[in-house]
């Protein structure tokens, strides 16, 4: 039996997380579906289609799906279930409100967020905000799981050359209905992408002072995050924030300013390449997994560092 | 309008945990305990609809050991009406909490449901749309604003890259977000006050759901450990070091 992978996408560009589920999915196993569920999205379909290691694509192509509503996908994947020994999902917002409802449809135990896969039925997955890793063997017919997408490294985005196959909706359920989205307009990648991270913390002491870690980011190509207590303090919005209970992140460069680095942040920045530390408390624990540290504050270390990146480039 | 509130006694969010030296799991023993803070964030949601006058009674729900009662007790002094106590010392995956809590809303008949959006001991994230699913109902994850109208809400959704608002049917399932609101503090009267409120128990036989677990822990590790790099002394070291050394820039 083959293995279904729910796509991320917002039916005009296909989310880099469906390219690091796929690998989780060949981890598990071959013969890989995926399933493209939207409204006008035949372009990622195709682009499905391309993604390595990819047999066939699924498209269900209708209103009800434009928006990933939970209560509508889940009942899609649900009808497709038969065919499948596992159904994979990212661990993005949008995977984490679909795939447990279909689980429990099911009657199966999901298992969250995995980093690693040890065999067809057991799987890693980070608990106590990644102080602990636990690995866990399900002993249902079916394995619903999701992926932490920075443990699992992109698919290559072509090579394959899968078969397109229309499926019915399912229809819609009738319980919600999208109004509108917030959506944060910003030239700077996405957190959960971007090669490069610079956050504050609280020691950034107010919102108009992230303005200081713009510049840097846009000289660098980076997103800008933060911590939970920034976001607690109203310096940002919550889509900022990096840590257990926000975006789990893992680029090449992760630039921590005015941040102490408490545990539920580690949660979510440890796996980074290179972590650099930017704080005027040398006892900060941000420290203790620095690559590189300041010791200073960040008014004056952070403007420097704006000066010395136009002076080094 | 009833609402009904489940909460989770979890390890302290502020406590090191440490895993157990046999790999069996953490460390648990003496260790302090608290309400798992998106659940907080759930009671004090049911709370303010009561005090908007849109909720006529907060039920709080938890499900475990004895010890479980301590939890619903700081949700009764924080002001939720009355209790109710799963009591099982079973360990409890969220398809197995999704079903026993089913079970109590079939009797209850609650119109809203808040539940966090995820516990902050197995990190899981699936029990409020589990329950949704099993009921039947819509839901309305990651809450961070919640207008309640006439058998509808507004829901506000914490979503990557913003923020999403949805239209949901009542009876509904609201998993909570941290800008939800800032919890309060149960002031001592109230603490008084909550020792008086009734709990009532019951069991998963009573309730006809058979809570085994389906996935097996089969160990946990410590995580691979960070060591501390260098510090260095000016700007112009750190930005050569990221781009000579470490490559990154």
């Amino acid at each position: 039996m083959g293995i279904l992978v729910l796509a991320e996408h917002n039916n005009a560009e296909l989310k880099p997380a469906t390219l690091n589920t796929v690998t989780a999915a060949r981890a598990i196993g071959d013969d890989i579906h995926v399933l493209v569920a939207g409204e006008g999205c035949g372009a990622i379909a195709d682009a499905a289609a391309k993604i390595d290691g990819v047999s066939k694509v699924l498209v269900a192509d209708a209103p009800e799906y434009g928006h990933q509503l939970a209560e509508n996908v889940a009942n899609l994947i649900v009808g497709l279930a038969d065919g499948y020994s596992h159904i994979l999902a990212p661990h993005t917002t949008s995977g984490k409100n679909i795939l447990p409802r279909a689980a429990a449809l099911l009657d199966l135990q999901q298992v969250s967020d995995i980093t690693a896969v040890v065999s067809e039925d057991t799987f890693e997955r980070p608990i106590y905000a990644g102080n602990g890793v636990a690995t866990v063997q399900s002993s249902d017919a079916k394995k619903l799981v999701t992926v932490r997408i920075t443990a699992f490294d992109p698919a290559a985005e072509e090579g394959g050359s899968a078969a397109i196959e229309q499926v019915a909706s399912a229809g819609d359920a009738g319980l919600t209905s999208f109004l509108r989205a917030e959506v944060s307009s910003s030239e700077r990648p996405e957190l959960t992408s971007a090669k490069i991270i610079i956050s504050g913390g609280r020691g950034m002491q107010s919102g108009e002072n992230f303005a200081m870690l713009e510049k840097i980011a846009d000289k660098l190509g980076a997103a800008v995050g933060a911590s939970r207590a920034a976001v607690d303090a109203g310096y940002v919005p919550n889509d900022y924030q990096v840590g257990q209970t926000g975006k789990i992140v893992a680029p090449d460069l992760y630039i921590a300013v005015g941040l102490s680095g408490a545990i539920q942040h580690l949660a979510g920045m440890k796996d980074s390449k290179v972590i650099v530390a930017i704080n005027k408390d040398e006892e900060a624990p941000i420290f203790q997994v620095a690559d590189y540290g300041i010791v200073g504050d960040l008014f004056d270390v952070v403007p420097a560092l704006e000066a010395e990146l136009d002076k080094q480039s | 309008m009833k609402v009904l509130v489940a909460v989770k006694r979890v390890i302290d969010p502020n406590v090191k945990v440490r895993v157990k030296a046999d790999e069996s799991g953490v460390e648990t023993a003496n260790v302090k305990m608290a309400m798992n803070p998106f659940d907080e964030i759930g009671v004090e949601e049911a709370i303010r609809m009561r005090e908007a006058g849109t909720a006529d009674e907060v039920v709080a729900v938890s499900i475990g050991a004895q010890q479980v009662q301590e939890t619903i007790r700081t949700a009764l002094a924080m002001g939720a009406d009355r209790g109710i106590h799963v009591n099982t010392d079973e360990t409890i995956q969220p398809l197995a909490a999704a079903k026993l809590l089913k079970a109590v809303i079939e009797k209850e008949q609650p119109q809203v449901v808040i539940l966090g959006k995820q516990a902050v001991d197995d990190d899981a994230g699936q029990t409020g749309q589990m329950l949704a699913a099993l009921l039947g109902w819509s839901q309305a994850t990651f809450a961070s604003k919640i207008a309640l109208g006439d058998g509808e809400a507004e829901v506000t959704r914490e979503i990557d890259g913003g923020l999403e608002v949805i239209k949901a049917k009542l009876p509904m399932v609201v998993t909570t977000d941290l800008r939800l609101n800032e919890p309060r503090y149960a002031s001592l009267p109230n603490i008084m006050k909550a020792k008086k409120k009734p709990i009532e128990e019951m069991t998963p036989a009573d309730l006809g759901v058979d809570p085994a677990p389906r996935l097996t822990l089969v160990k946990v590790v410590e995580p691979p450990k960070r060591h501390a790099g260098i510090i260095v002394e000016t700007v112009a070291e750190l930005v050569d070091k990221l781009k000579n050394e470490a490559k990154v820039i």
